[in-house]
């Protein structure tokens, strides 16, 4: 599977998530957004930045629930918690916001 | 189910030889979610996987040394390492990958993963698991 995207063609597994993480770019993020109905705001880029941040130190995608732990130390309590994180990523935070970071799917997602 | 079990992967490969380590990694991260006592021991080559400054450039292989790092997020914080097995390798405590854990109980303050252990100790370690997985 793939898509375009201003002229270029990207590579997607068949769930969606770009198959090499290097090609990614905030304009991906925002289509793969776009596609679910989901317009990105700063909220969101927080998280987003966040989970290749730690991708970039880890090498893996972080379970939902080490992501809400670490955001909430991060970004603060009123951040940390999965109301906030569900509102801002309605398919499951971890999944949803790691496919727009052009990231596999979380390690320990089940 | 609600009872907790003592659960302890017991590595005993080389990193990038085989695919045990990796997936056995991938088994610990993915079994941390049930919120089972969790520990890993780390024999014969295996003590491998901990050491310092790994770079798998020329044999074109992702190194995952870093996800050790992650380890102590999923709160897997007891890392056992048979003593004898490193000295048999030649090394010790200070080649290996300074592992930390922050405990939120106690202020974040950073404690030490790995613990160096005799095979005597080990052994009683093993003893007192209710689920032992070896990779």
């Amino acid at each position: 599977m793939a898509f375009e995207l201003d002229g270029r063609t990207y590579e997607v597994d068949e769930e969606g998530y770009l198959a090499d993480l290097s090609e990614w770019n905030a304009d991906v993020a925002a289509y793969m957004a776009k596609e679910d109905d989901c317009d990105l705001d700063e909220n969101h880029w927080e998280v987003i930045n966040f989970l290749r941040e730690y991708y970039d130190e880890y090498q893996i995608a972080p379970a939902v629930r080490v992501l809400t732990k670490a955001i909430g130390k991060k970004l603060g309590k009123d951040k940390g918690n999965s109301k906030y994180l569900y509102e801002l990523f309605p398919y499951g935070p971890a999944k949803q916001a790691c496919k727009y970071a052009g990231l596999p799917k979380p390690t320990g997602c089940v | 189910m609600s009872e907790t079990k003592k659960f302890m992967y017991v590595n005993r490969h080389a990193p990038y030889g085989t695919v045990y380590a990796l997936e056995g990694l991938e088994v610990v991260l993915i079994g941390a979610a049930f919120e089972q006592e969790v520990s890993m021991a780390f024999i014969g080559d295996g003590v491998f996987q901990l050491k310092q400054g790994q770079d798998t450039v020329d044999s074109d292989m992702k190194n995952f040394s870093p996800t050790y790092r992650a380890l102590g997020d999923y709160e897997v914080n007891r890392l056992y390492v048979e003593r004898e097995s490193l000295e048999e390798r030649g090394l010790n405590e200070d080649d290996l990958m300074p592992l930390t854990w922050e405990d939120e109980d106690d202020d974040w303050a950073e404690k030490k993963s790995i613990h160096i252990v005799s095979r005597a100790q080990l052994s009683d370690l093993l003893e007192a698991q209710d689920v032992i997985l070896n990779f």
